[in-house]
């Protein structure tokens, strides 16, 4: 075991911090013209979409050179690498994988540039979990595909330009994952209706899609038809590495345990508790636990072996966190709590209230815990699929 | 960077597998646990010459010389097939030895702790039950060049067949004003008894230091200076016990896997139902998640990382939780079978009862992890 950098590493690690000294200002100096400038430089430098080949315009750093940079941009508490959350995440590496040239030419420069947002048309109504029995219709008239059908959960749908959509082509196949294609739709498609969901935080972040008769080009097609669901499953394979939701996390119970100190009840500070100590102690043992699993998947990375179904375990452990912390939080603030906005007796304006309703985001977004569970079941431990 | 192991340690491990596989299947280990020693003392000869026993004793005094992490390799080996064995006391002493001790105390003791012919042990705790120096009331007063020991240690593992016990003892009222003295069994005024554990693969017992004169140069480096020693080979036991939990909880979880595939019932294997498999995942989320953190801690132990205690209270920790919930689940998805005397699973049950507070519980450790996080 090793956990030092190489020499060459090393030369790579100064860069980066040499470059976030001089371009990234502190927490309070980063006022909207220095981080426009700041979003300038790093697109200029490569380093958004910098795991990409160097051809489309990514930054073709290696597996290393990506976790350095993320490690020292978490460090420096740095904003996200580019914008587009989701083209970057998945929607650019399927097109890298499965586009024509044009689609390369036509989509990756704006998803580098965070010119707009993608959104992910995925679950339905009647298929969630289940995602391969999604039934959204589309039908292939000439030069065109026509759309029938629901998307539902889709987030940040009514501010997207574009949505990468799971359609069924074929209804009559063996297996359900056949027959599923996958298209790239301008969301301003005459027959689109958005329609927001309000969440329980009371804010509506995702919606309900609507597709009657949608016309889509051929050109539009992401992959063969009938290769939707492998389009799919590679793309979210693409994006496994988990260090920066660890850091995150450590962040977080940095700021759980600063509460701690700074809130009292009967006199006593809640950092004296030991019940809240063990939980503390417990969280922080947890993510060190995940941090630790990331550098051994990381490691068989390096070594050229496949990454199968072991990254389940830390979806797991975060799922368990998001809604771990939030709890002890909101222990700790006692009858406060539940508070949501306002002076004193809120504490932080409402934020730890707001923070313990975020959880289903990752919790139930890209797989629940118990299909996290059935992952390792089958496919790690080989037993039977229920 | 290389979270890993290098090939030796792979092809080791694969060694070691084979060794205890032929050697030593849970068949010959019941019968060694009904013997006088409780091992295979032949078998013990046979591993001292395969380099196992004084794997991180110095070459010059008769041992390999490889580091920690190698070690790990073998005892996560060692757990696996719930080998009984006076292994990690072994090193325990000759590490107490090698880190705290002068080139003469090398020389005299080393050799044999790394060949075999001696087995060593840590005698720490006492009635107070207590990993904190003010535990400690056994004690040693000087008298010309010698001192005399008097005193009880409880749950002093392999206290029946070490010879070389490396005791922490009170040698002033300051609270952390502990040495270690080396003291070997037939020492006058030594006498040990065993206490009847419910992990037979494991023997602990007492300790009874009557008015034991040993010689001055029997101490391990300076007078009341112990504290930090102690703690450190503490610290490196809850490593060495994780890392042999590890092994032991891995195997559980693939004897509970193969029943549950085997196992019919409503006409389906057993493992095809969630409240079956989900157990079973659950488990091997937490093995593999303890496994990682002692990976890290014994490789922090090997470097001296500032963060090798916390790093070794977080695998400790972790693991005393989840290895006793992973072997009573094993034993209930058993089912009746699971409770029976003849099927194996309960053997790795009764082993997580003995880790669990061995060099401390998740109560002490997250505590420790607690305050050495600023709280
Ligand atoms: C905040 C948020 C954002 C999201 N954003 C998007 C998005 O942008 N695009 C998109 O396409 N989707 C999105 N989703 C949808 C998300 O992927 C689905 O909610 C998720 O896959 C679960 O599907 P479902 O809601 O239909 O629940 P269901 O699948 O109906 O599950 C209900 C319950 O049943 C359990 N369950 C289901 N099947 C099994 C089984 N086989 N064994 C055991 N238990 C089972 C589940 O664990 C769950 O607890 C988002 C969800 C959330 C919460």
């Amino acid at each position: 075991m090793d956990f030092q950098l190489s020499e060459k590493e090393e030369v790579f690690r100064d860069e980066v911090r040499a470059f976030l000294d001089e371009n990234l200002p502190e927490g309070a100096l980063r006022t909207p013209e220095l981080m426009a400038s700041w979003t300038r430089r790093i697109r200029e430098k490569r380093w958004v979409g910098f795991s990409w080949p160097e051809e489309v315009g990514g930054g073709g750093g290696s597996i290393m050179q990506q976790v350095i940079l993320k490690d020292e941009m978490a460090r420096r508490k740095a904003p996200a690498l580019g914008s587009c959350f989701m083209g970057l995440a998945w929607v650019g590496p399927s097109i890298i994988q499965y586009g024509t040239e044009e689609q390369k030419q036509k989509y990756i420069p704006d998803i580098l540039d965070g010119k707009y947002h993608w959104c992910t048309g995925y679950s339905e109504p009647d298929s969630g979990s289940d995602l391969a029995s999604l039934k959204c219709r589309c039908e292939r008239e000439g030069d065109e595909y026509v759309v029938n059908g629901q998307k539902i959960w889709t987030s940040i749908a009514m501010w997207s330009e574009m949505i990468i959509l799971l359609v069924r082509t074929q209804s009559k196949v063996d297996v359900k994952h056949d027959g599923i294609t996958c298209l790239l739709v301008r969301m301003d498609t005459p027959g689109i209706e958005v329609r927001p969901i309000k969440n329980m935080s009371g804010g509506a972040i995702f919606a309900e899609v609507f597709f009657d008769n949608v016309r889509v080009p051929v050109e539009n097609r992401l992959g063969e038809e009938g290769q939707g669901w492998q389009v799919t499953i590679s793309a979210l394979a693409s994006e496994r590495s988990s260090i920066a939701e660890v850091h995150g996390l450590i962040r977080k119970i940095e700021e759980v345990k600063d509460l701690a100190q700074r809130t009292k009840r009967g006199g006593r500070k809640m950092s004296d508790d030991p019940g809240i100590r063990r939980r503390i102690a417990q969280a922080d043992t947890k993510i060190e636990a995940m941090r630790l699993n990331g550098m051994r998947f990381l490691t068989k990375q390096l070594r050229g072996e496949p990454l199968g179904s072991e990254t389940s375990i830390n979806k797991l452990h975060r799922a368990d966190l998001e809604v771990g912390l939030g709890e002890l939080a909101l222990e700790i603030l006692g009858s406060a709590g539940s508070l949501m906005s306002g002076e004193e007796p809120t504490v932080d304006g409402g934020a730890w209230a707001k923070y313990s309703l975020n959880w289903p985001e990752v919790v139930i977004g890209g797989g629940t815990p118990n299909i996290q569970k059935n992952i390792i079941a089958e496919r790690i431990l080989g037993l039977p699929k229920d | 960077m290389n979270f890993g192991f290098s090939e030796e340690q792979d092809l080791l491990r694969a060694e070691v597998r084979k060794f205890l596989d032929q050697n030593a299947p849970l068949t010959r280990v019941r019968e060694d646990v009904c013997s006088e020693s409780g091992f295979d003392s032949a078998l013990w000869a046979r591993m001292a010459e395969l380099g196992w026993v004084g794997l991180c004793v110095p070459e010059e005094h008769g041992g390999v010389g490889l580091d920690l992490e190698t070690l790990l390799v073998v005892l996560e080996e060692t757990g696996r097939s719930l080998f009984p064995s006076p292994l990690i006391s072994t090193v325990l002493a000759a590490k107490a030895i090698e880190r705290f001790g002068t080139s003469n105390q090398h020389a005299r003791w080393l050799p044999a702790l790394a060949d075999g012919s001696r087995v060593g042990t840590f005698a720490f705790l006492e009635r107070s039950d207590s990993l904190a120096p003010e535990g400690i009331e056994t004690f040693a007063k000087p008298d010309g060049d010698e001192w005399v020991l008097s005193g009880e240690k409880l749950f002093v593992t392999d206290v029946g067949s070490a010879n070389s016990f490396v005791v922490a003892v009170r040698t002033g009222a300051d609270p952390e004003a502990i040495s270690l003295v080396v003291v070997d069994g037939s020492d006058k005024g030594v006498s040990v008894e065993r206490f009847d554990g419910m992990d037979l693969t494991k023997r602990g017992g007492r300790l009874s230091l009557r008015d034991v004169r040993v010689s001055i140069d029997c101490v391990l480096g300076e007078t009341n200076g112990g504290w930090p020693a102690a703690e450190w080979l503490l610290d490196l036991g809850a490593a060495l016990v994780t890392a042999e939990a590890v092994g032991a909880a891995e195997a559980a979880l693939e004897m509970t896997t193969k029943f549950a595939k085997e196992r019919i019932q409503f006409d389906e294997p057993i493992g095809k139902f969630q409240g079956v498999k989900h157990p079973l995942a659950e488990i091997y989320v937490d093995v593999e998640s303890f496994r990682s953190l002692v990976y890290y801690a014994v490789w922090a132990l090997d470097q001296d990382a500032p963060d090798a205690r916390i790093a070794v209270s977080r695998a400790k920790a972790y693991c005393s939780d989840a290895f006793p919930a992973a072997g009573i689940m094993g034993v209930q998805l058993h089912g009746g079978v699971g409770y029976t005397w003849e099927y194996d699973i309960q053997l790795y049950l009764k082993r997580s009862k003995w880790v669990r507070p061995t060099f401390g519980d998740a109560d002490y450790h997250y505590e420790r992890i607690a305050s050495l996080g600023g709280l």
